[in-house]
């Protein structure tokens, strides 16, 4: 495995403040995730080496949890929430617009790699609906409406 | 405005010039609160927040100080004080706002608390997907640690206790306390079973843990500047504090309004607080507790008789905005979510779009929820799809029949009620919904139409 060394000292420091060592095992899937962009056969293995535990025991987070990945992302990672509040204003439009500006279907990568296109659950702020996140930020307001411009704005960089 | 806000714990949000830095803190009075608690007796403060009669904020409402009652003193293990930070009910949107623009007032109410309980460690379990929360928590905690607030000796008190941000990934289950607790064992988050699971006793790593909402630990700290009786009398006497409203949905102005309990109907809310539906339009339903909130349908009168034996007739604008009267009227004031419709929405669509939701967030722990939960799915996203049959009604209601009161946990509820009183109170829809396919199918055309909310 080939961490940055910054994920190795964050995770140097974050193991011994646990009471136990699997209960690092949630945040060690973070980490090596972010610095990974997914998390291989090979990472979990090393997240099970470093706790002392066994590859199953991270395996069963991976398939449970639904922000783990086992594979890459395109460039830009966009989640749509589809949940009845961002519905209800008009999420699911917001999301054909956006299928449409990345030739991209939801739930899937662009064939040149740029976006990955999700439908996530409801991201806890339903006043300001649709949400939309792009990697770790949140965008709100994307309405139908404005999508296109959105669209736009992160093809140029310009978000 | 007819209805002003009484902003306890929100008094500083989306203030001008307020940052969520702890020098910001500090001027406004910051932990000056923890700065009395750890002079009083950690049972003094567990009597005075019993007093208050503060009502979890997170779904259930239980007395927060009746749980920490629970709290098992003698075992002599490790006690354990988890804050539940995975907002994640579908139309709840408080906790976010608290850990983005003033995570101190959070801290120090988990320290008071903290300190009340004699917790060793405390946690806050924050959703995955609030990654500028969590940077912003773990920062506030370093800084409240240089300052010797939470640490070491705690402003030379000789109590210490430190607090561990721990990030979850996306699953709505770990809302539920034991899932919660499952997770950071770094487990599934398979939830538990009550008896003998209950966290008070066999909680964390099996020692005693107390699990509570961000705004119920805030209200902790208020609790010990105005004592138990100050803040027993914001409210009324068993739905006391301030409720932080969330209203998503149909209306003009969506967001968070916070109100001392019962002082707002839902009429006024809804028309008054955030200026009515949209032109033209008509109230149609509103789920006042979160998704997993029995639907209100706008034209229905609601009678009976309350706790306290008051005898009441409602029709949906007059419902009393607490725990008690949501309650009354067969739904729940859960985690504050409400989502509001309007006459333009679909209710089999709105139904195919939160099972949808359930259906992806069941654990797959107990086989009625495992099975039941992705079955109802399957049937409201047929009746979309174009093949509704008249009956589906009654078969959506029999299978939440059979998974409510038949699981581990109260998921299995939440998944159930909201197809229950959608059954209950627009089964008209349903059944038009088969009936208008088939007359489309007879005239060669196309059986669905368009969805916009699936």
């Amino acid at each position: 495995m080939d961490l940055q060394s910054e994920t190795i000292e964050k995770i140097d420091k974050l193991v011994p403040r646990y009471p136990t060592m699997k209960s690092a095992a949630l945040p060690l899937c973070h980490l090596v995730q972010e610095d990974q962009g997914y998390l291989s056969k090979e990472a979990m293995e090393w997240i099970a080496d470093r706790l002392d535990l066994q590859p199953i025991n991270i395996m069963e987070l991976v398939t449970f949890y639904p922000m783990l990945r086992t594979e890459p992302t395109g460039r830009h990672h966009i989640r749509v929430c589809r949940t009845l509040p961002c519905a209800l204003a008009g999420a699911y439009q917001t999301c054909k617009k956006l299928e449409e500006a990345f030739n991209c279907k939801v739930g899937h990568t662009s064939a040149d790699g740029e976006v990955t296109l999700e439908y996530v659950e409801c991201h806890a702020d339903c006043g300001k609906a649709p949400v939309v996140m792009v990697g770790e930020d949140e965008y709100t307001n994307i309405t139908p409406e404005s999508a296109e411009e959105f669209a736009t704005k992160l093809k140029n960089g310009a978000l | 405005m007819k209805h002003q806000q009484h902003r306890l714990i929100f008094k500083h949000i989306d203030e001008p010039g307020y940052t969520n830095d702890i020098d910001c803190y500090i001027k406004h009075g910051g932990y000056e609160q923890l700065k009395k608690a750890v002079t009083m007796k950690p049972e003094d403060i567990c009597a005075e927040v019993l007093e208050s009669g503060v009502r979890g904020r997170g779904g259930a409402g239980f007395p927060a100080g009746m749980k920490w009652k629970f709290l098992d003193r003698k075992s002599g293990k490790p006690i354990y004080l988890v804050c539940n930070c995975d907002e994640s009910e579908p139309g709840t949107f408080k906790d976010r706002e608290i850990v983005h623009q003033d995570p101190h007032q959070l801290i120090e109410g988990m320290m008071c608390s903290a300190f009340a309980i004699q917790a060793k460690l405390a946690f806050i379990y924050i959703r995955g997907e609030f990654f500028q929360g969590y940077k912003i928590l773990e920062r506030a905690i370093e800084e409240a640690r240089e300052k010797n607030l939470l640490g070491d000796n705690i402003l030379g008190s000789g109590y210490s206790c430190d607090i561990i941000v721990h990030r979850g990934a996306g699953a709505y289950i770990c809302g539920e306390e034991t899932g919660l607790i499952e997770s950071i064992e770094g487990n599934r988050a398979n939830p538990r079973i009550k008896p003998p699971y209950f966290p008070a006793a066999l909680g964390l790593y099996q020692c005693p843990t107390i699990v509570n909402n961000v705004e119920t630990l805030c209200d902790v700290k208020h609790i010990i500047e105005m004592g138990g009786k100050g803040f027993s009398e914001i409210g009324t006497p068993g739905n006391t504090g301030t409720r932080i409203w969330c209203v998503s949905g149909h209306v003009q102005k969506p967001g968070y309004y916070e109100f001392p309990c019962s002082a707002v109907t839902l009429g006024e809310l809804i028309y008054d607080v955030c200026g009515g539906l949209k032109p033209g339009r008509k109230l149609k339903a509103v789920i006042p507790g979160g998704s997993s909130a029995k639907i209100l349908r706008a034209d229905e009168r609601f009678t009976g008789k309350l706790k306290d034996g008051t005898e009441f007739d409602w029709g949906i604008e007059d419902i009393p905005m607490d725990f008690d009267s949501l309650m009354a009227v067969g739904s729940m004031s859960g985690s504050g979510g409400v989502i509001v419709m309007d006459d333009t929405t679909d209710m089999v669509e709105a139904l195919a779009n939160i099972n949808y939701f359930y259906a992806h967030e069941s654990c797959g722990q107990c086989t009625p929820c495992r099975e039941g939960v992705p079955w109802m799915r399957k049937v409201t996203q047929r009746m979309v799809d174009g093949n509704a049959r008249e009956e589906d009604a009654d078969l959506l209601k029999n299978i939440a029949d059979q998974i409510a009161g038949r699981t581990i946990c109260a998921f299995g509820e939440a998944a159930s009620w909201p197809v229950q009183s959608f059954i209950a109170k627009f089964k008209d829809e349903f059944v038009e919904k088969a009936r208008e396919q088939a007359a489309r199918r007879k005239d060669g055309k196309e059986a669905a139409t368009e969805t916009t909310l699936i």
